[in-house]
């Protein structure tokens, strides 16, 4: 027990201010609940500030059908959404929902494909993505010249994007205007249950309320662990380049190189598995760089200004994660790695459901207890 | 051929026989020989030698020696260089960068 | 495909300069990677071209100081670089070079950091207006291609630059037209704190006397214990107002130039990881090292005036120390004699930075300089001012990394360098805190903006990580 002061008062703790826990926090808010936010400090690993910014529905679920219809339900939500942050903060997310291009390079990329599109829509057909040879692709963004190996894309028109930063600062003023406080400089180090309520300890005090969300991205484990909850994480690294400010000529987002709305070009992604170390490589930036410039060959002459890296958090089939506690009721965690694409459902349903008390049967697919079923031979 | 137009805050340069011809905005001008392609601007006179992409603002070259990054040019139909980087060579064409840069 | 060396050595000021000589001399197969064309750093700069050219003489005797080091190192077998930017170090010696057109890698077992310094960036109203530029840069333009400013442009901050520069344009037969000077401590009152200092630094001292005179006779304006300084004008600057006290005056102005001191260039150490603490008497940010500049990090080391502020005959000192310590590392000598070498370079270093602390409190920068008012511009290249850096913690931003992220502060082609100490400091006095314990941003590679097509050419081939 700190020897800090108590403080209580609080319907709910979010642990967690990234993405994920700032639009729980803000929902709940919203539903006027009160309402804590405990975060991390400045140099904190923080997956918020490394991410594509993609509001995303077209690579998404393989395996999971409700997974899909999350996707489907929150890109549903997100203009509302964006329209609601804007409105009630003035910090304009930059959202945009005119659809996203997977390019492909090669007719055998064209082809594994539209394999995996055909898949996806057997599953649950809710993106309704579809494949676009290349001259149709042309037709879609005139102006832009493509190189030679470019064969087509996967294009879904719900897909879309916005600027994860100005989204992150929207969030967090939203749930400040809100009514919820944000606690910087105070990670939760213990959670205690005692009677119907949940104690955390930070470094400073400790804060009490009847319900608790863990969204503490990679912290999740631990505190999980201490709710009688199985939270298997693992950590996966994605580099991003960026360059300088070009005058607006790519208007739809692609998975692996988008515009922003500063002239600014992202281009990913990777996947490598380096524990926590979330620095750049030139290898891998060199690989990215190569494939930005099989699709748009003008791009080598552009300048390279900065680089990000960031540590995705995983589950062990890459879908969410959600689950009140049994040992614990009213202790919940919320884990994923698109939380961009899920804000808008974070802030409305979930945290409809948590403000509820209960995750109800639609959530409950994604209950870590499916990890656990042995897989059909 | 004119070294410095009325207004630029430096004085003319002493003459020299090794002085080299550059193009700053599409006008001849002589600079020392080791002149770098921001000095070439400021000795030209040119009030600016960019608008910021961020601002619009017009920026002129502040360090002159690789840190601020406000000497950002076209130089021979390369954007986005660092002029106080790069050092003149005979009929180098030197323009001011407008805002973003085109792809 | 890369070069590998014994020794990288980054930069060509007297730091590395001396390092290179002293490194070779014990067989070390040594770098020499330099971004400027020819060697001597900023305060050296064409050192080489000038004496060519019969200029060096006007330029003063410590100019000529830097011939003789300049030779020494064309002499000493180093491989040079030059004109190539660094872009990229990694920890285990790698290092990654453009020549503007192509990319390479050059490795060292060991890497030498001596970047040296930058100007202290001056947030002023006014200052990002075209024709306000650095005491250093017109320095520069002199040196390189003997160019003057003309009579209507001014001068203004504190600290020995200033003068040696206003001296120099004078003894070249120019003027300027005036000096605004806002150094707040007196002399009596530094020299009370730091007396012994900076009598051991009787020439330091006398030689800023001499420009005091030189300034003096050529009648040019000086006015004391100005507290601001403001640029105006609307695409270009002017005029230029200031303040004595509650007394606003105004002038016009061609140009203005700005100085208040010089910091060290962190941006490589910090792209490596290295640890770094506040200097409260520099007011500035430098890296951990040990007596012979070895960093936290396995392989580098650092000399000159990026690991804190000492000056060209401190820099060398601490350039050749860096060598001997390298040597000892990879085996040439041992430590015994390492430490018996280091003996007479310690003696040269402590006179040279004996007047170190009396300077430092001298010329002590204005803390509106590390925290301006709001309406003031901290980040040139996003034109984020401190107003907006202050409603950032009001969000809950606790350090830059949050702020850059909330308000784009340190994301343009500078990366930081230009508003990294404002960042720092408005933070740090707007949580009532210290600027060691705000931190400074996470710095990322590319150290200098490189071509997406030379990154693709060089990833391709590169060997194994």
């Amino acid at each position: 027990m700190s020897a800090g002061q108590h403080v209580g008062g609080y319907d709910v703790i979010v642990v967690g201010g990234g993405i994920v826990g700032a639009s729980i926090a803000f929902g709940l808010a919203e539903r006027g609940k009160r309402v804590v936010v405990l975060d991390e400090g400045d140099r904190a690993c923080r997956a918020a500030r490394a991410n594509f910014g993609l509001v995303w529905l077209q690579s998404k679920g393989d395996g999971m059908p409700a997974y899909m219809r999350w996707t489907r339900r929150s890109a549903d939500l997100w203009p509302a959404f964006a329209q609601r942050l804007q409105t009630f903060t003035g910090v304009d997310t930059e959202f945009r929902q005119d659809g996203g291009l997977a390019y492909c390079l090669g007719e055998d990329d064209f082809e594994s494909r539209r394999a995996k599109v055909a898949k996806l829509r057997a599953q649950a057909d809710v993106y309704g993505t579809e494949m676009m040879e290349r001259s149709t692709l042309e037709q879609l963004m005139p102006g832009v010249r493509f190189g030679e190996a470019v064969t087509g894309a996967s294009f879904c028109a719900r897909d879309g994007y916005c600027n994860p930063l100005t989204l992150l600062k929207a969030l967090h003023a939203a749930l400040q205007l809100a009514g919820a406080h944000y606690r910087p400089d105070a990670p939760a180090k213990t959670i205690e249950h005692r009677g119907n309520r949940f104690i955390v300890e930070t470094p400073e005090d400790t804060v009490e309320a009847e319900r608790i969300v863990v969204a503490a991205g990679h912290g999740t484990s631990a505190l999980a662990g201490q709710l009688g909850l199985a939270a298997p994480i693992r950590a996966e690294r994605g580099q991003i380049l960026v360059t300088e400010r070009f005058r607006p000529f790519l208007r739809l987002p692609g998975s692996g190189v988008r515009q922003t709305a500063d002239g600014t070009i992202l281009i990913g992604s990777s996947k490598e598995n380096t524990g926590f170390d979330d620095r750049t490589t030139v290898g891998v930036g060199g690989r990215m760089a190569t494939r930005a410039i099989r699709i748009l060959p003008e791009l080598a002459n552009a300048r390279l200004n900065r680089t990000w890296g960031g540590i995705r958090i995983l589950t062990p089939d890459n879908h969410p994660v959600y689950a009140e506690s049994t040992h614990f009721p009213g202790a919940f965690i919320a884990i994923c790695h698109s939380g961009v694409t899920l804000a808008a459902a974070h802030a409305t349903d979930f945290a409809a459901a948590i403000a509820d008390g209960q995750l109800g049967e639609f959530l409950d697919a994604f209950h870590p207890r499916r990890f656990d079923v042995p897989k059909a031979a | 051929m004119p070294f410095i137009q009325d207004g630029s805050m430096f004085q003319k340069p002493p003459e020299r026989s090794d002085a080299i011809l550059v193009e700053v905005e599409g006008r001849s001008v002589l600079v020392p020989r080791g002149a770098s392609a921001a000095a070439a601007a400021l000795i030209a006179g040119l009030p600016s030698t960019r608008t910021s992409p961020a601002t619009g603002e017009a920026r002129a070259p502040y360090c002159m020696m690789g840190v601020c990054f406000e000497c950002l040019l076209i130089i021979d139909d390369e954007s986005s260089q660092q002029g106080c980087m790069i050092t003149v060579r005979p009929g180098m064409r030197i323009r001011r960068q407008e805002g973003a840069r085109e792809l | 495909m890369s070069d590998s060396f014994d020794l990288v050595v980054i930069g060509g000021g007297p730091a590395g300069l001396a390092a290179a000589v002293q490194a070779c001399e014990f067989g070390l197969s040594v770098a020499l990677v330099d971004e400027q064309p020819e060697p001597g750093g900023q305060i050296y700069r064409v050192v080489e071209r000038a004496e060519a050219e019969g200029r060096a003489r006007g330029l003063g005797d410590d100019y000529r100081r830097g011939l003789d080091l300049v030779n020494a190192f064309r002499a000493c077998g180093a491989t040079h670089f030059a004109s190539h930017q660094v872009w990229q170090v990694e920890s285990d010696g790698r290092v990654f070079t453009s020549d503007g057109t192509t990319s390479r890698q050059i490795d060292g077992k060991r890497v030498l950091v001596a970047v040296g310094a930058m100007e202290r960036p001056v947030p002023v109203r006014g200052w990002t207006l075209p024709g306000v530029m650095t005491v250093g840069a017109a320095q520069i333009l002199h040196k390189s291609i003997d160019l003057l400013p003309e009579p209507e442009v001014w001068i203004a901050g504190s600290g020995p630059l200033l003068l040696h520069f206003a001296a120099e344009v004078v003894e070249a037969g120019a003027r300027i037209a005036g000096i605004l000077d806002t150094t707040r401590s007196s002399i009596s009152r530094a020299f009370m704190a730091h007396g012994t200092g900076a009598l051991r630094g009787w020439r330091y001292l006398a030689k800023g006397l001499g420009y005091l005179r030189k300034i003096r006779m050529a009648n040019i304006r000086r006015v004391t214990g100005v507290e601001a300084v403001e640029a105006k004008g609307d695409s270009q600057i002017d005029r230029v107002r200031w303040r004595v006290g509650s007394h606003w005056e105004e002038a016009p102005a061609k140009g203005l130039l700005l100085h208040e001191g010089i910091i060290p260039n962190t941006h490589m150490t910090m792209s490596l990881g290295c640890a770094h603490v506040w200097d409260a008497h520099q007011q500035c940010f430098r890296p951990l090292t040990d007596a012979y500049g070895a960093t936290d990090v396995g392989m580098i080391a650092v000399a000159g005036d990026c690991g804190g502020i000492g000056g060209a005959r401190v820099a060398e000192c601490r350039g050749r120390l860096a060598a001997l310590g390298i040597a000892a590392a990879l085996g040439c000598i041992t430590d015994e004699e390492r430490d018996h070498r280091s003996e007479p370079v310690r003696r040269e270093f402590d006179t040279h930075d004996a007047i170190r602390n009396f300077l430092d409190a001298l010329y002590a920068p204005a803390p509106e300089l590390l925290a301006p008012p709001d309406d003031v511009v901290v980040c040139r290249c996003e034109g984020v001012t401190a107003g907006r850096i202050r409603e950032a913690v009001a969000l809950g931003c606790r350090g830059p990394n949050q702020v850059k992220s909330f308000t784009r502060c340190g994301m343009g082609p500078c990366q930081g360098r230009m508003c990294g100490p404002a960042v720092t400091g408005t933070i740090a006095a707007a949580l009532d805190t210290l600027p060691g314990t705000v931190g400074s941003f996470r710095v990322r590679p590319p150290l200098k903006p490189l071509r997406l097509g030379e990154l693709a050419a060089l990833g391709d081939g590169e060997s194994a990580e």
